[in-house]
């Protein structure tokens, strides 16, 4: 009888409703189709189909100043995510074990990237890096570019495993240390592998920040050094080309093979976790 | 060693890489560019004031519009079946991962004036539009690539209310559209809050959607400060000076627009 109350209280959406959904979609997704559809057209017409080619994706690969900018860019992500997570890892660890009077005012630091858009980061960071530069004799470059990756990366990769460590049980760790563990064994035997899901999280979400940021890295990097991301924008500046749409397509379908597999996995490790439920029921 | 010192070389990171910058923003907008200390920075702005205006109108806009449109979403999909709510959230989230000037730059070959939209209005017979380097294209812009961001949480707080709180409503005897007045709706406005916020800060201050399909026309407070510092007009101190007082209008909104949320929590609890 309760099923048959609760399915009356929560109705299942009707046809006005989806179809509603169904138009929002269309709207994501339009325009990234086009992009797609253009990306195989035979002239430079962004509006009027002419014919199928493949050359934008020939000349693409071609492009070196295209190409470097997608090697600075995925070298700029792994190491600043690796970074990031290393360094968010400990600073998280050691926030958690604070008290709340000193934790709450550095978290609150620790968000100030989050919460400020993105401009007023790239412009102060660069302010910085002018000034430091101008004493120590540098100026902006890979260097400061990969600085400024890791400071917006490092507060996601707090705030992705401050959760994991408030579910962690410290009797764990006062355990492992009653049984001779010193402190830092404790660390890298219980709290590490306990936090790790947050761990791997952090890293992803480093990563993929890394790889599409654009209004940061475009006041760090100084004019020498170009991510993807400021290829595009001066691309979209300068000469329109379909080579736009023939990358654009390429990282649309990565992100979707990407999404795919962590979807089928997140679903596999879902259902096991149910069924480790169930049995425990039983 | 204790675990409480693991963070000291983050806080000395965060230090240098987050508090010294902003202290930089502040020392730059009140100097001169010898050094020396001033004022003229912020009277010098006067003159952008309909810059401001148009940059806080049309980010408060796109936020209006993509609570409109993105509410019903939100709320359609959390009474969907868990696997379609699952598929739908990976198709909103999806979008969002492909960069997002490529995104906007897909709405340029939409617009422009011998773009898609207005041969499918000539296809239809009707007459063109004149929409790129309009503030609407700017607005455009803004809801298509901001609206996951509202989406998402508030799809993420109407998920987590309890079901049996419906029930009892209408246990009490109120109809659909009363439970979702008096229980969904206000239950739901943490989650538009965040919505807002993850809307209107990236909007306000967008230089990229303005030069893309604004085409310059539209100048926003992103391409101010963008044209003091790589721009043209080169001039840090005042970029800096408009930077600052951006940052405060954006604090003084949110910190309006969470206590209105607070209180309404509060008329709920009570």
């Amino acid at each position: 009888m309760k099923n048959t109350a609760v399915s009356t209280v929560v109705k299942k959406p009707g046809i006005l409703g989806r179809s509603y959904t169904a138009f929002i979609l269309f709207f994501l997704y339009a325009p990234i189709f086009i992009l797609i559809t253009f990306s195989f057209n035979s002239t430079r017409s962004r509006s009027v189909w002419t014919g199928f080619t493949l050359d934008w994706y020939r000349s693409l690969f071609l492009d070196s100043s295209i190409m470097n900018a997608f090697y600075t860019t995925l070298i700029v992500a792994v190491i600043s995510a690796i970074v990031a997570t290393i360094a968010g890892t400990f600073a998280a660890v050691g926030f958690h074990s604070m008290r709340r009077r000193w934790r709450t005012p550095l978290m609150h630091i620790n968000n100030i990237p989050m919460m400020n858009a993105d401009i007023a980061t790239g412009v102060s960071l660069s302010l910085l890096f002018i000034s430091l530069g101008m004493v120590l004799r540098f100026r902006l470059g890979f260097g400061t570019l990969l600085l400024a990756h890791i400071t917006f990366n490092i507060p996601y990769v707090v705030l992705s495993i401050m959760p994991k460590l408030r579910q962690l049980d410290n009797n764990l760790v006062d355990a492992a240390c009653d049984l001779g563990c010193t402190w830092i064994k404790a660390f890298w035997k219980v709290i590490v592998p306990e936090i790790m899901p947050g761990i791997i999280n952090g890293l992803i979400i480093a990563f993929t920040l890394s790889i599409d940021d654009f209004v940061i890295s475009y006041f760090t990097a100084g004019g020498n050094v170009m991510t993807l991301p400021m290829q595009i924008f001066a691309m979209t500046r300068r000469r329109i080309s379909p080579e736009i749409n023939a990358l654009s397509t390429i990282l649309f379908l990565t992100v979707l093979a990407l999404l795919i597999v962590i979807n089928i996995r997140e679903s596999k490790q879902e259902e096991k976790l149910h069924r480790g439920e169930d049995s425990r029921d039983r | 060693m204790k675990p409480k010192y693991f963070s000291i070389p983050y806080i000395v990171w965060m230090g240098i890489f987050v508090v010294a910058p902003i202290f930089f923003v502040v020392v730059y907008a009140f100097t001169t560019a010898d050094g020396y200390p001033t004022l003229q920075n912020f009277a010098a702005m006067s003159r952008f004031t309909p810059v401001f205006i148009r940059s806080f109108l049309l980010a408060f806009i796109s936020t209006v519009i993509c609570i409109l449109i993105g509410y019903p979403v939100a709320y359609i999909l959390s009474r969907e079946g868990k696997r379609v709510q699952r598929l739908m959230i990976m198709l909103i989230v999806l979008p969002m991962w492909m960069n997002f000037l490529l995104r906007t730059y897909a709405w340029m070959s939409i617009l422009e004036n011998t773009g898609l939209l207005n041969r499918f209005l000539a296809f239809l017979g009707l007459p063109a539009l004149n929409i790129i380097n309009t503030p609407t294209a700017v607005v455009i812009g803004m809801v298509y690539n901001f609206l996951p961001f509202m989406i998402l949480p508030v799809y993420s707080v109407i998920v987590k209310i309890d079901r049996s709180l419906f029930e009892a409503a209408q246990d009490l005897g109120a109809n659909n559209f009363s439970v979702f007045r008096k229980v969904v709706f206000p239950m739901s406005l943490p989650g538009v809050l965040s919505g807002i916020m993850m809307v209107f800060v990236p909007a306000v201050s967008t230089f990229v959607i303005t030069q893309l399909l604004g085409g310059g026309m539209v100048m926003m407070l992103g391409d101010l400060i963008e044209m003091q510092f790589l721009g043209t007009a080169y001039n840090p101190q005042l970029g800096s000076a408009i930077a600052l007082v951006m940052m405060f209008i954006v604090i003084v909104f949110m910190y309006f627009v969470n206590r209105f949320g607070q209180s309404d929590e509060k008329a709920v609890g009570a």
